[in-house]
């Protein structure tokens, strides 16, 4: 056992060439082949690769995908989201555990199959979904999750669960998943018909300064939800020093509600590697690193596949720009789980191999970033715009939006709606003309750009869709009437204090306090006194937490105190006799009175 | 009028040389930040977030952000002190921390600003954490219940010991100190001399057997309160 461990670390380090900063690929590796990281796993790595022990523990403890412990051969993971909520979670997860005979968190007797909870895959459109392995299975029911437990005791093999493939590139042979695309709306810019090679012949007519002003031009603001001028911190970069410059594309599509960047990297993956490649000739960079999330494992091959075709094409490599001098590569980065990887410099330590702490700010990434060199992160679609403001030209890109949100944007649409899917509208779109297109009839709520932007009510379904009204990454996720804007915040903190890192005080505690805070009003023991506390931890955590995770974790709890505030009153009340209304004899006492009564802690 | 270059802080100019943080500017100069996670010596870490300022209308950690030229720092305003008021106090329901019964009473850091901030009770409720004590060293004692992963031990054993004794594991709610091997404190390197024992600002490492030597009533910040000004502290020594 101990030498099947050591050859398998061995060969896990010399894949990477012995290179400390690629434990992820390592770790990756040693997970998938041995079904886990164990002790011994990290001992070896430690000799091996050169880091120290300590890095290698506190990685593996990080990532939701690395157990440092046995578990199975099979692992399903099932999508509690708040959309896979609504969907039908509840009961999904019940036939999985009723059917395995175990609950959530455990592994069959044995220890062939083992059951846990994940959060977003990026199937809001299909939920309830899971991932079996790599494997994404969709549209859930309980009679389906009973099906596949019998059919992976038959044949013990994800793979064949996979029965009807999704349309266009889900079908290809190197994706093979059933997995559908759901493009309900595409727009002229992001998702307009393919013109392979076009945009990066166009750029090397230009010179990198050039290439900057088309962008700038374009009034191009980043796509993840921050909008920061692409053209800005380009041009931040370009100008830092350093002979090494990176290009990172942030593929690590976490927020709740959000698949738009799926449905890019499904059928538009050159646009994405072509906007890479245009960034990397805008700023002097040679390589460019994908940071996908392990979620899109599934992708991978099909990814790689478009890459290699894109090097043999000239398109890539030693050829892209032969007269300019310039070369250009692409690796993809795997990620194993952590939503903070999205946050880019949590995702450039997670790239170098650590776990997913952001970094202290500045300097900044455009200054100091991957390994330390000047380093642009960029979102998906920001990259594909990009390469369509070289293809069609700045003025084609500004004439759609607003002055100060030019173009379009993907929504991805999800929730209590006839038509979820990926939406391509222009700027200045208002919600409600959204809300005609998918069928969200009877939405009494919204959740616009995920949990960590916010909760509106009816009175906000007039306001537009840009970075000046209600700015988003893309996510909008519906509610109808029937369901309780409490309870989805409520749910929505229980993700954030999963997937806080912990690094640092108001994010770390104040999650779990809000989290808490919401148990107490939705049992009817709040005080209004407690809605004010809501907002004091709310202003703390914006204005001291360290990354973006924590400066709007609290949006759940704050925005729904804002859009409904008169469901939070309903269900406070003064205390009465001086009594905190949160107080519980009994259970405060539980403790004392199981030791009184003999039993151990 | 001085060549170096300075900064203004809560209205007040202070020099600093290029490189310094907000809050070796400020210690420089002998104004007082509060602070937990930070340490003279080591590199600066950024978890507490106690030592917020507003740096030119930003709030950011002033043991991280850089000193620049003509910035306008304020640290000692209302809202400031609220705010680091309602951080110490996540971190003390964060934890299981009596006082009454810790060795490390009066020469706590965090115990010193619960007093300056005037914290009797925490407005927030306690969490009550089940967590465990690592007394499996013969001569150090990790209590984890007292713990605010502030990293001080971390980088100490890992840049002055040179050692590398401790590392996290987890993360959220669950982030917790660890031992970098084994599983527990006496499967590591660690020694009762290590200058990383000495660098907890809690109780949350403690040399064993050697409890109580200085009597409660005696210890540094019994006296004077932390923070306080060299003058204060040179009167009451």
């Amino acid at each position: 056992m101990t030498t099947s461990v050591d050859t398998v670390v061995r060969e896990a380090c010399v894949s990477v060439g012995h290179d400390p900063t690629r434990l992820m690929d390592v770790a990756r590796e040693v997970q998938a082949r041995l079904g886990c990281i164990p002790p011994a796993a990290v001992d070896a790595i430690h000799h091996d690769l050169h880091v120290s022990r300590a890095q290698v523990q506190s990685l593996v403890s990080f990532y939701a995908f690395f157990d440092d412990h046995p578990t199975s051969q099979i692992t399903i993971r099932v999508c509690d989201d708040v959309v896979d909520r609504l969907a039908g979670y509840d009961r999904v997860a019940k036939a999985f555990a009723d059917e395995l005979g175990v609950t959530i968190g455990q592994t069959t007797a044995d220890g062939a199959i083992s059951l846990q909870r994940t959060a977003c895959i990026g199937m809001s459109d299909q939920a309830p979904a899971a991932l079996v392995g790599n494997v994404v299975v969709t549209d859930l029911s309980a009679e389906r999750a009973r099906q596949v437990v019998a059919e992976l005791r038959a044949h013990r093999d994800p793979q064949r669960l996979i029965k009807k493939l999704g349309d266009g590139n889900n079908a290809h042979p190197l994706v093979k998943a059933m997995v559908r695309n759901n493009i309900r709306q595409a727009g002229p810019i992001v998702m307009s018909e393919p013109r392979r090679g076009e945009a990066i012949r166009k750029a090397a007519a230009l010179s990198p300064a050039e290439v900057i002003r088309a962008v700038k031009t374009a009034r191009l603001r980043g796509r993840g939800g921050a909008g920061f001028p692409t053209g800005i911190k380009w041009e931040m970069a370009r100008a830092a020093p350093g002979a090494r410059k990176f290009v990172v594309c942030n593929a690590d599509e976490g927020e709740p509600g959000t698949f738009k960047d799926r449905v890019l990297l499904t059928e538009w993956p050159d646009r994405v590697f072509a906007g890479m490649t245009i960034a990397g000739y805008a700023l002097g960079a040679r390589e460019g690193i994908l940071y996908l999330r392990a979620e899109y494992a599934y992708l991978r091959a099909f990814l790689e596949d478009v890459l290699a075709r894109r090097r043999s094409d000239g398109l890539l490599g030693r050829d892209v720009m032969p007269r300019r001098g310039f070369e250009f590569d692409i690796r993809i980065q795997m990620g194993a789980g952590a939503y903070v990887c999205g946050e880019e410099s949590a995702l450039l330590e997670s790239c170098e191999g650590r776990r997913g702490d952001p970094r202290n700010r500045p300097p900044f990434p455009a200054q100091r970033g991957y390994l330390g060199c000047p380093t642009v992160v960029n979102n998906v679609e920001t990259l594909c715009c990009v390469t369509r403001i070289l293809d069609a030209g700045s003025a084609a890109f500004s004439e759609l939006g607003s002055r100060q949100s030019a173009g379009t944007k993907l929504l991805s649409v999800s929730g209590d709606v006839s038509r979820p899917g990926v939406y391509e509208v222009p700027f200045g779109t208002p919600i409600q003309d959204v809300l005609a297109l998918c069928g969200g009839r009877d939405a009494t709520a919204l959740q616009v750009g995920g949990p960590s932007g916010r909760m509106v009510g009816p009175a906000d379904f007039e306001r537009t869709i840009c970075y000046d009204d209600i700015a988003t990454g893309g996510a909008l996720v519906v509610f109808d009437s029937t369901r309780n804007p409490l309870e989805i915040a409520h749910a929505y903190m229980e993700f954030f204090e999963d997937e806080s890192c912990g690094y640092c005080t108001p994010c770390r505690v104040g999650n779990v306090l809000l989290r808490k805070g919401l148990e107490k009003v939705l049992a009817g023991r709040g005080e209004p006194s407690d809605l004010e506390q809501f907002e004091q931890i709310a202003k703390v955590m914006k204005a001291a937490s360290r990354c973006g995770l924590g400066q709007t974790s609290f949006n759940p709890v704050l925005s729904s105190l804002q859009s409904f505030r008169y469901q939070y009153e309903t269900l406070v009340a003064e205390p009465a006799q001086g009594r905190r209304r949160g107080f519980d004899l009994d259970v405060a006492t539980a403790e004392a009175a199981r030791i009184r009564a003999g039993g151990t802690q | 009028m001085s060549a170096d270059p300075s900064l203004i802080l809560d209205g007040r100019e202070i020099p600093f040389v290029p490189g310094q943080t907000i809050l070796q500017a400020a210690d420089d100069a002998g104004v007082y930040i509060p602070r937990l996670c930070d340490k003279p010596g080591l590199e600066p870490f950024g978890s507490c977030r106690v030592c917020v300022v507003r740096a030119n209308g930003r709030t950011v950690s002033s043991c991280t952000y850089p000193a620049s030229l003509g910035m306008v720092v304020e640290s000692e305003t209302p809202e400031l002190q609220a705010m680091r008021k309602v951080l110490l106090e996540m971190l003390f329901v964060e934890g299981n921390h009596f006082c009454m019964s810790c060795e490390k009473s009066g020469h706590c850091e965090l115990q010193a600003l619960g007093y300056r901030f005037g914290i009797t009770a925490p407005q927030f409720e306690y969490q009550f954490p089940h967590r465990e004590v690592d007394a499996s060293h013969p001569d150090i004692l990790i209590d984890h219940n007292r713990c605010i992963l502030c990293a001080r031990c971390v980088r100490t054993s890992r840049d002055l010991d040179g050692k590398e004794v401790f590392g996290f594991v987890g993360r959220g709610p669950h982030k917790r100190l660890a031992a970098s091997t084994g599983s527990r404190l006496k499967d590591t390197n660690a020694d009762v001399t290590d200058r990383a024992i000495d660098a907890c600002p809690v109780g949350a490492l403690l040399r064993k057997r050697v409890g109580f030597a200085v009597p409660v009533g005696q210890r540094p910040y019994d006296t004077v309160p932390i923070g306080a000004p060299e003058p204060v502290q040179e009167a009451r020594r």
